[in-house]
Formats: C-alpha cells, sequence, structure tokens
C-alpha cells in the first residue's frame, strides 16, 4: 500500500457542530505517503483515537471516504482487512489490548506467530533494548501501563507494514525509553521504507516529522 | 496459546449438562433404532425363498347389503387396483359354478343319499393339494374334488366321536366314490367323484379350473358373475402396509396371518414415538451447547475482538469453540454406540432364551443414524459458533 487518502472525512460525533470545528484533518482533503512521518497532534475528545480506529478499520461511524491506494476501506472484505492487518498495516492502541492473561512474551508470540516476521533472536534483543527483558515471563495483567506500552510496541512491530499508526505511544514513558522506542521506530520503518503516523496530546516522540496536522 | 487464552469463563458444569443431555437424546435415539432392527426379525414371517404366503380376500357382508340384495363380489377394476399393490405377488379368483350340483354315495349300486352342494374352482398354481388325479378330461366322466380339512376334522373329531361312529382317515375317503350329479342350461351329466385330498388353505369345496370352466360353459346360464373371493400370494404378511390397505378398503382375510402385520406396524409406531423423543432430547442438548458457548463468546468478546483485530480470521478464533463442540460431539457419539452395544448384548440373550434360534439386526443404520447425527449436530454448532465471531467483528 503506497497512499492513505482521506477525504472530507468528519466523525458522526462532531457532525452537528461542524461548521465551528477547526481541524486540519476533518473534513479536509488529507494524503499520508508511505516512507513519510506525521504526526497528528491533538487535545483531548478531537477524534484522535477516532482517527487511528477508522484507518484500522474496525469503526465505521463517520462521513466522507478513506481510500487505500484509491480503493474505499469501507467496501474491503473481512479478509481484506486479516490481510491488510498481517502485511500492510499495524496499529499500537492507545488502549494497548494486550492479553492480561498471558506473559509478556506469550502477548508478543501470539502475534508473531501469525506473522512469523521476527526470529526470536530479534525479539529478546527488543525486550533487552526496551529495558524489559526481565518481565518476559510476568502476566502483562501484573506490569505497570509504561511496560505493557513498551510490550504492545514489540507486538506492533512483529509485522511487515507500509503504515504504522501509534496511538500516544509514550503516555506513560520517561524521556530515555521514549528516545529508545523512537529509535527503534525509526530504524524499522526505514528498513521497511514504511510511513508513520503518529498521534499524541502532549510529549511528542522524539522524531523528524515529514508533516504534523492539527486535529 | 489461543485455546489457553480462551478456555477462560469455560463453564465444566454447562458443558456437562450438555454433554449428559447430549448423550441421553442420542442414546435414546440409537437404542430405539438397534432394538427395532434387532426385534422386527421376530415379527416378520418373511423366511426363505421357496415358502409362499396367501391370503384370502373377501369383501365384508354387510347387514345393509344383504337387504338391498348387494353383490359383494370383486370388480374388474378392485382386482387390478389389488394387483397393483407392491405387496401382491399374484392374485387368482374364486370362480362360482353357474349350474346345479347334487352329490350322493351310492351303495350296491343305488344312490343312498344325496344333498345339494356347490362347487367352486381357483387357478391350479393357488390349488395345496399335488395329486396325480387332479386333472379333468371332458370325455371321461372322472371327477377330482378337494375338501377343506376343516370338514375331515369336524366330522372326525366331532360328529363321529359324539356318535360312536368310525373315524375315517384321508386314505379311506379317497376310496369312496361320490356320484355328482349337475345339470343347467336344459341339460345333465354325472360324474365319478373321488376325494383328491384336503386343504388346509383353500375353505371350499374345489374342482379342477379347467372343468369348471367347461361346465360353466355346458350348463351355465352365460351369465358371468364377479368373483366373490380372491386368492392373493403376498411376500411378507407381515407387511403392515396390507393391514392399511385392507382397513381402508373394508375387505376382510382368513386366519390369522395379518396380526403379525399389525404388530409391525404397532412396533414401528413405538419406535417412532421414542425416536422422536430423543431427537428432542437432543435437540435441547444443542440448545443448551449453544446457550453455553454463547455465553462464553460474550464473556470472552473483548479477547476474540483483540485477536481479530491484531490479525486473526473470524475461523482461526472460532476454532478452539468448533473444535470443542465437535470433540464433545463425538464422545456422545462414541459413548452412546457403546452403550448401545452394551445394552444390546443384554437383550439379544434375552430374546435368544425366549426364542431359540433367534437373530439380532444389523448394526450398520444404528451407527449410520448416530454418525448422521453427530455430523448434523456438529455442523450447526460449529456454523453458530462461527457466525456468532464473525459477527464480532462489525460490533467494536
Amino acid at each position: 500500500m503506497e497512499k492513505i487518502v482521506l477525504k472530507q472525512v468528519l466523525p458522526h460525533v462532531f457532525a452537528e457542530n461542524g461548521d465551528a470545528l477547526v481541524s486540519d484533518v476533518w473534513r479536509k482533503d488529507v494524503t499520508l505517503e508511505k516512507g513519510h512521518t506525521c504526526l497528528i497532534e491533538a487535545v483531548s475528545g478531537t477524534g484522535k483515537s477516532s482517527f487511528c480506529s477508522y484507518l484500522y478499520g474496525y469503526r465505521t461511524d463517520y462521513s466522507g471516504q478513506i481510500y487505500f491506494d484509491g480503493e474505499d476501506i469501507k467496501s474491503l472484505s473481512v479478509a481484506k482487512w486479516i490481510d491488510l492487518r498481517r502485511r500492510s498495516l499495524s496499529l499500537l492502541f492507545q488502549e494497548l489490548r494486550l492479553f492480561p492473561e498471558l506473559t509478556a512474551w506469550e502477548n508478543v508470540m501470539i502475534k508473531n506467530n501469525l506473522t512469523g516476521y521476527k526470529s526470536i533472536e530479534e525479539i529478546n534483543l527488543l525486550f533487552e533494548q526496551l529495558g524489559i527483558a526481565d518481565k518476559k515471563e510476568a502476566l502483562v495483567g501484573k506490569m505497570s501501563f509504561g511496560q505493557q506500552q513498551r510490550v504492545a510496541f514489540i507486538r506492533a512491530l512483529c509485522q511487515p507494514f507500509d503504515f504504522i499508526l501509534l496511538d500516544e505511544p509514550i503516555s506513560h514513558l520517561d524521556d530515555e525509553n521514549s528516545r529508545i522506542l523512537a529509535s527503534l521506530l525509526v530504524e524499522e520503518s526505514h528498513k521497511q521504507g514504511a510511513g508513520i503516523v503518529v498521534t499524541s496530546i502532549g510529549k511528542h516522540l522524539d522524531m523528524k516529522y515529514d508533516a504534523t496536522f492539527k486535529l | 496459546m489461543i485455546w489457553r487464552l480462551l478456555r477462560r469463563h469455560l463453564s465444566i458444569a454447562q458443558l456437562a449438562g450438555f454433554f449428559l443431555a447430549n448423550l441421553l437424546g442420542m442414546f435414546i435415539v440409537l437404542f430405539s433404532i438397534q432394538f427395532y432392527q434387532d426385534v422386527k426379525s421376530l415379527f416378520s414371517q418373511e423366511d426363505g425363498l421357496m415358502k409362499k404366503e396367501y391370503m384370502i380376500l373377501s369383501k365384508r357382508v354387510s347387514t345393509l347389503g344383504t337387504l338391498v340384495g348387494k353383490s359383494s363380489g370383486f370388480t374388474g377394476e378392485e382386482i387390478d387396483e389389488i394387483k397393483s399393490q407392491p405387496f401382491v405377488k399374484s392374485l387368482g379368483a374364486f370362480t362360482p359354478a353357474h349350474f346345479n350340483v347334487s352329490a350322493g354315495i351310492s351303495m350296491a349300486g343305488r344312490m343312498a343319499m344325496s344333498t345339494e352342494m356347490f362347487f367352486e374352482s381357483v387357478p391350479d398354481a393357488y390349488v395345496d393339494v399335488k395329486s396325480a388325479d387332479w386333472r379333468f378330461d371332458e370325455r371321461s366322466d372322472f371327477l377330482p374334488i378337494i375338501l377343506p380339512r376343516n370338514y375331515l376334522n369336524l366330522y372326525n373329531f366331532g360328529f363321529a366321536r359324539s356318535r360312536n361312529l368310525p373315524q375315517l382317515s384321508e386314505g379311506v375317503l379317497g376310496l369312496i366314490n361320490v356320484d355328482i350329479h349337475i345339470s343347467g342350461n336344459g341339460k345333465s351329466k354325472t360324474f365319478k367323484g373321488n376325494i383328491a385330498g384336503f386343504s388346509n388353505r383353500l375353505n371350499t369345496i374345489l374342482v379342477p379350473d379347467r372343468f369348471m370352466q367347461w361346465a360353466n360353459e355346458t350348463f351355465g346360464d352365460n351369465r358371468t358373475k364377479d368373483p366373490s373371493r380372491l386368492i392373493v400370494e403376498v411376500g411378507n404378511p407381515s407387511d403392515e402396509h396390507i393391514v392399511t390397505f385392507l382397513q381402508q378398503k373394508g375387505y376382510e382375510t382368513e386366519g390369522g396371518n395379518l396380526d403379525a402385520g399389525k404388530a409391525t406396524y404397532f412396533l414401528k409406531i413405538v419406535t417412532g414415538l421414542v425416536v422422536g423423543v430423543g431427537l428432542l432430547i437432543t435437540a435441547l442438548s444443542f440448545f443448551i451447547l449453544m446457550l453455553s458457548i454463547y455465553l462464553l463468546l460474550q464473556k470472552n468478546a473483548r479477547k476474540l475482538q483483540n485477536l481479530l483485530l491484531i490479525g486473526y480470521t473470524p475461523a482461526q478464533v472460532s476454532r478452539p469453540y468448533r473444535m470443542l463442540t465437535v470433540i464433545l460431539n463425538f464422545s456422545v457419539f462414541i459413548l452412546s454406540i457403546l452403550a448401545v452395544l452394551g445394552v444390546r448384548s443384554y437383550y439379544t440373550s434375552l430374546l435368544s432364551r425366549m426364542w431359540p434360534g433367534y437373530e439380532s439386526g444389523q448394526l450398520f443404520p444404528t451407527i449410520l443414524t448416530g454418525c448422521a447425527l453427530m455430523l448434523l449436530v456438529s455442523f450447526f454448532n460449529s456454523m453458530a459458533v462461527y457466525r456468532k465471531v464473525k459477527g464480532l467483528w462489525h460490533t467494536k
């Protein structure tokens, strides 16, 4: 997938006061390109997570159109979405969506088993680089949110992608870990030639952005 | 790993409930089918290729029919209809005599006593007495007769005993000559009658068919009468279709060989009822399983959605639950077959004690039914689970 185009997209919830809405994304034509890095800046309640859920195909409560390489994503089949989520599109959920009854390692492997993308050594290395190597066998439900964020981040890297979406990836991370996460993200995206879309309400991931949109 | 994730909230009690209910339902269905298979042979009289079964059909003589002089004969259409029934192998009509008959026993050259009587004939194939004398030639005046064995028994064991008369054997009676005088159409002739044998099957005074045709032409009044009795060869007299057909038409039959048919019919009805109850229980157990799994899906909905979100297909996500239902259904099938076999070995030994030479029926239809039932239930379970999981896709 080379290009994501948003045409006059507006969440249903904003439809009523749409005229008063000031946004770079809603009711605008926006193009996200592979290989580019962009930041979606937002204050709380402006539809940041909605934005990610529309692009990831699990919510459709918007007007306007979103196109993946010219194809309206509302017409995509379940099978096509599954394929996209395995090979073209990765999302680090704001609410993480980890399985609390599985260990950190299992949470990563449940994705990697599906894609077979990373080797065991690579995953081990990621755990080490993010400073949670000692937490591999810990149940995710017993870990802090910051640690969980890093597990979810590793899981998001365990697949090939053309675009990676990160919904507030460092809300609970210290600066050092944020820096490491940013460098790993850039390294992986560079390797894959992928586009990066990061949302943030305050703390920005320390990277060079090609474009910044205010929601 | 997925299974470890999804087995959470699995209710053993609910699954056990389903398991027992389904086991019970399946067992009842399979047992009744097997029992029917095994007991059927006791009711069936279809034995061997050589043995033929005959039934004699007549119409019921009703009071009203007597008053209005209605004929109780079978019309050509009725005969054709009976012939077309699947249980009828062949059919012959009783031909009544259209002339007057009187018979007497002559002693010392003079008629000692004589009586009015009647003749009937059936096609030779239906006569159960094999005798070289059973033939007729119009140039000779020899006429063989077959009497019902009942007549002989009536005389020997009833009349003769009470009057201190000698009992007569078939051989002795065969030596007696009877003078038979027939008349009609302005002609008459006397024959030397001889008792060629006694019939168990045909309850009438029989003469050869050939004689009857000739005599009816010669002495009869040339009016054809509908036969009032038919002799029917049937494959299996315990076939319940015979009973229902005769009931429907209001025909009567001599002898009790229809009782087996009624009993078989009854057996089928009872089996049908029991199978119905079993199927009902199976259906209910199916709903228990469905409810249990729906509840499980509901409780695990969040996890299932997350799996779908990280790239698992609805088929992959629903597979553990589908496997669960298939394994449960399969074990139910195996267990109920084993249970049926256990109970069967018990009742077959009972039956063979009561009926020596009893042979049990086939196991194959039972296993086939069980298999079909298992596959059907598993299929619907599987489908329902898959649809439910796929439904989660759109409710995030």
